[in-house]
């Protein structure tokens, strides 16, 4: 089942993941790294050199996704590229059959290893939305004709955490009406503010339009915790939830409890649609969160090898 | 950069910190301008926005658009059509437009002409 189809009729929660950041090594060594999502998520974010730190190309890896039979979904940022090279990259990966497109502002050049870079923003998120929807409708930017039209699914991100709270469903809405379907949430340790996000975007009658993903983080332990709260911009993490993994006699276990109790809240909320996993811990914890979520069924994603020999 | 050009930095330059991006869209935005954003967001804060309202580029800055959605419904005198207007989805930048005086540009309707292709949220 595509990730559209599940956005569609909503049969079951979804489940996406993340392919971890790729470097060297070659397809064997990509494919042992995502193995742990094969068959347990219904679809993989490609990423765009995350926290502004250069790896293997969100096209590349969108397209290697596909090739070992998993559904990517191509992160797009506005950091690096202007529009012609966005709208190129989007194009080039629909020829791959590349379907599924995330647009996200993205983190800043300052967040990565190599902050003297120069920073692009030509477009900003919402209007990279709207620019990927007019491919979707058989038009670039400059009007010029796409025929046939690619086919693609439409994407978007918020922060449901970050200031200012009251505005960011609205400006969830904002790239829904520009042509978003889905919305990956940023990282959210608190469940009051998510909750009152969901239910704005209830009432902006969002939710139906586009398939709200709250992202769950399967982090390692209470030393990751701290380190998300100090490092990364747009993420709190509250004294009283860092303290309750730090104390915990097992840090370990007690994050992935952290996350399993998120998740079970988020996809208790009316208006979301399922969830998107973020997974730092690499120990079968995907695997072990979607069975402990009764998530773990009915999942008709073929072995990866007899689905990599089809599609190459 | 030309007389009415030259004017209008002098005006807006010290009150707004107006880059001159050719096309302002100060109205809309709580008269704060969006082009002093270290990533030039012209439609509302990034996710990067810092618990205590700090930027993600710049921590010690207030996040110019949490200032702008601030103003945009707290400024005396604005009007209630510019207010409204905060959420309105803006158009990419035209880049040739840099420089050149916005209010001129506004005359000449240059400041609103978009691509053909811009045609947010509209189907085939």
């Amino acid at each position: 089942v595509s990730l559209r189809d599940l956005c569609e009729t909503r049969r079951r929660p979804i489940l996406t993941g993340e392919a971890p950041a790729f470097d060297t090594g070659g397809m064997d060594a990509f494919a042992a790294g995502i193995a742990e999502l094969v068959g347990v998520v219904d679809a993989v974010n490609a990423t765009d050199s995350p926290a502004a730190h250069a790896h293997a190309s969100n096209v590349s890896v969108a397209i290697a996704l596909r090739q070992l039979g998993v559904e990517p979904i191509l992160q797009v940022v506005c950091r690096d590229k202007n529009r012609i090279a966005l709208q190129a990259d989007v194009v080039g990966a629909a020829l791959h059959g590349v379907e599924n497109v995330c647009c996200l502002t993205g983190d800043d050049v300052t967040a990565g290893d190599e902050p003297e870079s120069r920073r692009v923003f030509d477009l900003d998120g919402p209007q990279l939305v709207a620019v990927v929807d007019g491919l979707a409708q058989g038009r670039y930017l400059s009007g010029r004709k796409l025929d046939p039209p690619p086919r693609l699914f439409v994407g978007a991100v918020e922060n449901a955490s970050a200031p200012p709270l009251d505005h960011r469903a609205e400006r969830a809405a904002k790239k829904v009406a520009a042509g978003a379907r889905f919305l990956q949430l940023q990282i959210c340790f608190h469940p009051d503010r998510l909750e009152t996000f969901v239910r704005e975007l209830e009432r902006l009658d969002v939710t139906s339009r586009a398939a709200v993903l709250p992202t769950i983080v399967l982090a390692s332990g209470a030393k990751a915790l701290t380190f998300m709260d100090r490092k990364v911009a747009g993420i709190d993490v509250p004294a009283a939830t860092v303290a309750r993994v730090t104390e915990a006699s097992d840090d370990r276990e007690a994050a992935y409890q952290l996350a399993l109790e998120q998740a079970r809240h988020a996809l208790a909320l009316p208006g979301v649609a399922g969830i998107h996993l973020t997974d730092f811990r690499h120990d079968g914890s995907v695997a072990r969160l979607a069975a402990d979520l009764g998530l773990d069924n009915d999942k008709e994603t073929a072995p990866h090898a007899h689905r990599a020999s089809l599609s190459i | 950069m030309k007389p009415v050009a030259l004017i209008e930095h002098a005006v807006k330059g010290p009150v707004f910190g107006c880059r001159m991006c050719g096309q302002c869209v100060l109205h809309d935005t709580g008269m704060t301008c969006p082009m002093t954003c270290p990533k030039t967001l012209r439609n509302g804060p990034c996710g990067g926005v810092r618990e205590d309202g700090g930027c993600e580029v710049v921590p010690e800055m207030e996040c110019v658009w949490l200032k702008a959605e601030r103003r945009s419904r707290t400024l005396p005198l604005l009007p209630s059509s510019w207010r409204a207007h905060f959420g309105t989805l803006r158009p990419p930048v035209d880049n040739r437009l840099q420089g050149d005086s916005s209010w001129v540009n506004f005359v000449r309707g240059k400041d609103r002409a978009t691509p053909d292709g811009w045609l947010p949220g509209e189907r085939a």
